[in-house]
């Protein structure tokens, strides 16, 4: 709580500050051109769109250059555009927050996402809705700079809504193929149940604290009663949960898969998928108000690292291995954000050696796929080595990086997490390592389906190297996954203290003992996969299997069922019920009380003879009666 | 005397829709209904100027003296807003409808319909007499009767008639009270059915309540809240998607607005006693018609039960009592209106091409009309309240609003969010994504979006991105009404629990 | 000078007569008659009240209902002709189409 009050009010923003609204600006123009353009915009629309991307990335360095330069209760910058709207006490305004936290995340989502723009340029060369693909990325970039960059928890969600709508666009971007559509229209649901959360954590927010924004609800999270405190917690948990992939909604992202691997490259590794963690971290005054909230954030994080790396290890699509992968490697960020003062800056840390990592894995199993007429079954590849060079290196450095090969970045990044793991809790500490192992083993798994052994392509394929305009950006990667890890591992802690309040640990690359059961965890899991897949042949057809560990991996856990069977089911019931109901309940009601009217019309259109005769009786009658009545009254 | 601004708008379009009437050409007439909502649409915006300007616009004219009624139009924010909406959309309507289904009625009758009911309608937001409001609510029946037997579908008589009795329903409970209010007011010294007059008016007790539902029931029908919502489906379902944005995107209003201006502008007390009850009415009718769409197999219908699901957060909002949620209330039934009529007509584009609202009859529409498939989506995202498009910023302000004071109601609530998602994206897969059947394939292939249905959809697609991205104007448009209704029911907005250490 | 009360016994007869026969007679012109009877049974004892009171209310009455018979004849009678010329019988049974 003390390192809270050394947290700086943001100043106000000057100079190149004022320019970092065009970050998201200009992508998202170039989106909604290219998008009315139509065939226009075919020729060069990639280029433009590729082009706004650097422009945000150049705008994103300068900025981050200006707060290096400036003292550092000074590099938090605000940088207001507008009110968005006011109602009552509350005014949401649309603003922005560059600090230390959101300027890493800027530069990740913009070089990435750059490089992934340029891959992009020669994987879609074919694709004739290139045009569209690169709109729909340049409306995931302006949206995502918008989540990181916001300064209140409203125009973040905008961001967070926009994120899930661009990620539902490009997972269906094959929309002919019903399988891309389901898993498209699957994502966004299964998003929008993250987003009750962050929904009724912004409306808590706005109970508490009368704004959302992060500087007031940061001063407020300490005097917060344990309970609404705990709750707003649990809210953004499951809002974090749907966009991260954690169990219980994790889902969808194996699913997702079915996007052109860029996207999965760009969205579902690097990138949207992470912002649970920086939500997380973003609340960290919010979660060290309450344990418990952080202590649901560490179950949710190991149970995804697990079940992550299981899904992982009996996968044969190369890309949902990945995916589990991803799923594992966020639990492990999430597991650093829960832990509280000690993690975000690892969670951060390995976020971004992650994104770089992850990205340069998923892009060169895009050029595997390319070079494999977009076969993604690892089990019809093998010894790609050796036509497939640069694709093999740089996946190689990822590979190394991800399984924590020593100075390696992945290395730098996991181990700390798993450390920080054992500092706060034995059992949450040997979980993630064996989660490590787990990693291991899938991950040589992988590269020795895919790479080594002997040839077991389909017959008319003949894999060749990908074009340089493919490769350029997978050796970019590979470097910055090699080295990224150390480069930033002595800096990290110290730059992000004063955004998230985290406390700095003394490093040395020299391991602790910790470190050193890591590495022996590791070796075991890449041993034990070269003992079941490098040594005899693999088939090429998944052999059956009646163990329930392997199936229930091949089977994503069973997910899919458990949700059918608790959601989409009963959902699917009540809605012909209320077909139902309406039809035959509602209007059947009212149709009676028709009925019944018409009925008694029925027997009073009896009366209606067409004798004029009989009308005239009645009329007599009639005027018997009120005579009588007249007379009787006057009498009385 | 100024001019009478509010009585010349009004009376525009139904001397247009009367002049309709005439005898002419096919082509003069559609012409002149074009004409006449265009200038309809002009005073409407000139209207909201001089509102904004600050002048007083009221028209207050002796029309009855013996019941006290009188020929009494004013606008605040919620009628301005509302107002606009209805010259906004009649116009789009009818570009929508320019070749209306043939073998029905002509399309001169149609245009003339449109017309009067944009009239009565607009007589209806402005009225600021009860009985005067009582009366033009009940005569905007028979134009949307006409429009819907004459133009509908195969069982147009049948939702026709089912619209007619469920509306006469609630018009006669309502009147029962209409009558009940002068007389109280009158035995109080108040002989006036003036809105102003009946507010000083004290409708304590039991009798204040029966008053107040009187008139909450006919405006429950109207904004179909559940159990009182199955003429709506079938009342789109049979109608032309025009016929249907008028009648959902405008008409249904006229319950939510009735609900503020009235319920709450005359009963308070009563009004907070059945707020518990409205508030669960609300939720169950969010949900109920979001599961109804989800298991539509008919386009309208879908689109009828998103907006069952949509007035249901109105009404919540409304009952709420609080700043926030009550402008969410207000701010939503004029985006609803455009997002519903986006629904509504690009439903139409497609069936115009394939003659079918079935779901099942559609499939890949997406490849071979990408356009139109665009803009489906575009709806459908603001149907489900997309950030960015304008029912978003209004759905939020309900939701945020109702949870400072029911935290458990608004919980539940929001599971029509999540449903949202599942009826349009599961809607849009299915007609538009996947290979492309040979139905389509035949239909759709160089058919995409004509000129004129761009120029229908470009306008409401407009007003959702700028109200989504720059809400304030409106926003700042309807508060006062809800700030003034708040003061006068007398509660208090909750005030944060924490004060913000600054 | 008579008992005034036996003009309005002669009245009530007449009308009761005139009664009967529309409700009995079939003959449209018959029928027609006695509505005139009834109405001319009518005019005695407007008369005869007038006369009872010495105001000339019920005089002035009785030349309103004179001139409402003589008007009501001309439609009658053009309504009886036609019905007469198209379906060649002048019974009030035959013209029975006022029914669903």
């Amino acid at each position: 709580m003390i390192l809270l009050e050394t947290i700086a009010e943001p100043v106000a923003a000057t100079g190149m500050f004022t320019w970092a609204w065009t970050m998201i600006a200009v992508p998202a123009i170039v989106a909604g051109l290219l998008l009315l353009a139509g065939k226009l915009s075919d020729a060069w629309g990639h280029l433009v769109a590729t082009a706004a991307v650097f422009w945000s990335f150049a705008i994103a360095v300068c900025l981050f250059a200006e707060q290096l330069l400036a003292p550092a209760t000074e590099r938090a910058v605000a940088a207001p555009a507008y009110t968005w709207f006011s109602v009552g006490e509350w005014t949401f305004q649309v603003g922005l927050l560059v600090d230390q936290l959101s300027i890493l995340f800027a530069m990740l989502i913009t070089g990435v996402g750059g490089l992934i723009h340029v891959y992009s340029i020669g994987y879609m060369s074919h694709d004739p809705r290139r045009r569209r693909f690169f709109a729909y990325l340049n409306l995931f970039i302006a949206a995502m700079l918008l989540l990181v960059l916001a300064d209140n928890y409203l125009i973040l969600f905008v961001g967070w809504e926009g994120v899930g709508l661009a990620s539902y666009l490009l997972i269906s971007f094959w929309q002919h193929k019903p399988s891309a559509a389901a898993a498209g229209t699957k994502a966004f649901v299964m998003n929008r149940v993250g987003d009750l959360g962050m929904l009724m954590a912004i409306s808590t927010m706005l109970a508490m604290f009368g704004s959302s924004k992060f500087t007031e609800v940061n001063a407020g999270a300490a005097s917060t009663e344990p309970m609404w405190a705990t709750l707003i917690g649990l809210f953004l948990l499951l809002g974090a949960c749907g966009k991260s992939a954690q169990v219980p909604l994790q889902a969808w992202l194996l699913d997702a898969m079915e996007g052109p691997t860029p996207v999965s490259a760009l969205i579902h590794a690097a990138t949207m998928v992470t912002a649970g963690v920086y939500l997380v971290v973003r609340s960290h005054a919010l979660f060290e108000a309450a344990p418990t909230a952080q202590m649901a954030v560490i179950i949710v994080a190991t149970v995804t690292l697990l079940a992550g790396a299981w899904i992982g290890t009996s996968q044969d699509d190369i890309k949902k291995v990945l995916a589990g992968s991803t799923m594992s490697q966020i639990g492990y960020m999430m597991l650093a954000a829960g832990i509280g003062p000690a993690g975000y800056a690892f969670a951060i840390f390995h976020l971004l050696t992650h994104g770089f990592f992850k990205a340069n894995m998923f892009l060169g199993a895009g050029s595997v796929m390319h070079g494999m007429n977009d076969d993604v079954d690892m089990r019809h590849y093998g010894a790609l080595s050796k036509v497939m060079k640069v694709t093999f290196l740089t996946f190689a450095m990822g590979y190394l990086a991800i399984i924590g090969f020593p100075f390696f970045s992945g290395y730098f990044s996991k181990d700390h997490i798993i450390e920080a793991a054992f500092a706060d809790n034995t059992f949450i500490g040997v979980c993630a390592l064996i989660g490590a192992g787990i990693t291991a083993f899938y991950m040589t798994r992988l590269m020795l389906m895919t790479f080594f052994g002997e040839k077991r392509w389909q017959p008319g394929v003949h894999p060749h190297e990908s074009p340089k305009v493919m490769t350029i950006p997978l050796i970019i990667l590979a470097i910055l996954s090699v080295g990224a890890g150390i480069v930033l591992n002595f800096w990290i802690q110290e730059w992000l203290a004063p955004a998230v309040g985290n406390h700095p640990h003394e490093l040395s690359l020299v391991p602790t003992p910790v470190g050193w059961m890591t590495m022996a965890v590791v070796a075991l899991g890449v041993v034990a996969a070269w003992l079941v897949f490098g040594r005899s042949s693999i088939p090429v057809t998944a052999p059956a299997t009646n163990n329930p560990i392997t199936l229930a991996g091949r089977n994503v856990l069973f997910g899919d069922q458990v949700n059918d069977f608790l959601f989409v089911s009963p959902t699917t019931a009540l809605a012909t019920g209320i077909d139902t109901t309406d039809a035959r309940g509602i209007d059947r009601m009212v149709d009676g009380g028709a009925q019944a009217f018409g009925g008694l019309s029925t027997q009073m259109r009896r009366l209606q003879t067409g004798y004029a005769r009989s009308y005239a009786l009645t009329m007599v009658f009639g005027a018997l009666v009120v005579g009588a009545v007249l007379i009787l009254t006057q009498l009385g | 005397m100024t001019f009478p601004w509010l009585t010349f708008l009004g009376l525009l379009p139904l001397v247009g829709g009367v002049l309709l009437f005439l005898p002419m050409g096919r082509g003069a007439a559609r012409t002149l209904g074009l004409v006449f909502s265009g200038v309809t649409l002009a005073v409407a915006i000139a209207v909201t100027a001089l509102h904004v300007g600050g002048a007083d616009l009221a028209v207050q004219v002796p029309w009855i003296r013996a019941f006290g009624a009188w020929w009494a139009l004013d606008v605040d924010g919620m009628g301005l807003a509302m107002v606009l909406m209805t010259a906004v959309l009649t116009p789009i309507v009818l570009l929508a409808e320019w070749e209306p289904p043939a073998m029905r009625w002509s399309a001169q009758a149609f245009f003339a319909l449109v017309l009067i009911l944009e009239g009565l309608s607009l007589f209806v937001f402005m009225a600021n007499d009860v009985l005067l409001f009582y009366l033009f609510f009940e005569a905007t029946l028979i134009p949307t009767y006409f429009l819907i037997v004459g133009f509908g579908g195969v069982r147009r008589s049948y939702a026709a008639v089912k619209f007619l009795l469920f509306s006469l329903a609630g018009g006669l409970i309502m009147l029962a009270s209409v009558v009940g209010v002068y007389v109280v007011g009158a035995a109080q010294g108040v002989p006036s059915y003036l809105v102003s007059d009946l507010a000083a008016v004290r409708f304590d007790g039991d009798l204040g309540r029966w008053l107040m539902l009187g008139f909450l029931i006919a405006f429950v029908v109207k904004a179909p809240m559940v159990p009182l919502h199955t003429w709506l489906p079938d009342a789109a379902e049979h109608s032309t998607p025009g016929t249907a944005t008028l009648l959902v995107g405008v008409l249904d209003k006229i319950g939510t607005f009735g609900m503020i201006k009235l319920c709450l502008g005359l009963f308070p007390e009563a009004s907070l006693w059945i707020t518990p009850f409205m508030v669960w009415f609300a939720v169950i009718s969010i949900i109920w018609g979001a599961l109804g769409a989800i298991g539509s197999r008919n386009l309208m219908r879908l689109v009828a039960y998103t907006s069952v699901s949509h007035f249901g957060f109105m009404v919540l909002g409304i009952y709420a009592f609080t700043t926030a949620s009550m402008t969410g209330s207000i701010f939503y039934m004029l985006n609803h209106g455009f997002s519903t009529a986006a629904m509504f007509l690009v439903v139409g584009f497609m069936a115009k091409r394939t003659g079918s609202y079935d779901i099942a009859a559609y499939g890949g529409v997406q490849k071979v009309a990408p356009v139109l498939a665009g803009v489906l989506l575009v709806s459908g995202l603001a149907t489900l309240s997309l950030p960015g498009l304008a029912p978003f910023v209004s759905e939020f302000m309900v939701i945020a609003g109702t949870w400072t004071r029911y935290p458990v109601v608004t919980a539940v609530s929001i599971i029509g969010v999540v449903l949202a998602a599942v009826y349009i994206l599961r809607m849009y897969q299915r007609t538009m994504t996947g290979p492309v059947t040979d139905e389509t394939a035949a239909r759709f292939t160089g058919r995409d979006l004509t000129g004129i249905e761009k120029a229908v959809m470009v306008p409401i697609i407009g007003v959702l991105l700028v109200l989504g991205f720059y809400p304030q104007p409106a926003v700042q448009l309807v508060e006062p009404t809800a700030k003034a209704t708040l003061a006068y029911v007398g509660t208090t907005d909750p005030a944060p629990v924490v004060k913000g250490a600054k | 000078m008579m008992n005034p009360e036996n003009y309005l016994i002669l009245a009530a007869l007449l009308f009761a007569i005139g009664s009967v026969g529309v409700l009995t007679r079939r003959n449209a012109l018959v029928a027609f008659m006695c509505v005139e009877l009834m109405l001319n049974a009518c005019n005695l004892a407007l008369v005869a009240g007038s006369h009872i009171h010495g105001a000339l209310d019920g005089q002035v009455a009785a030349f309103f209902v004179m001139v409402v018979a003589a008007a009501e004849v001309v439609v009658g009678l053009a309504i009886i002709v036609m019905i007469y010329r198209t379906r060649r019988s002048t019974s009030v049974d035959d013209a029975n189409l006022l029914k669903l």
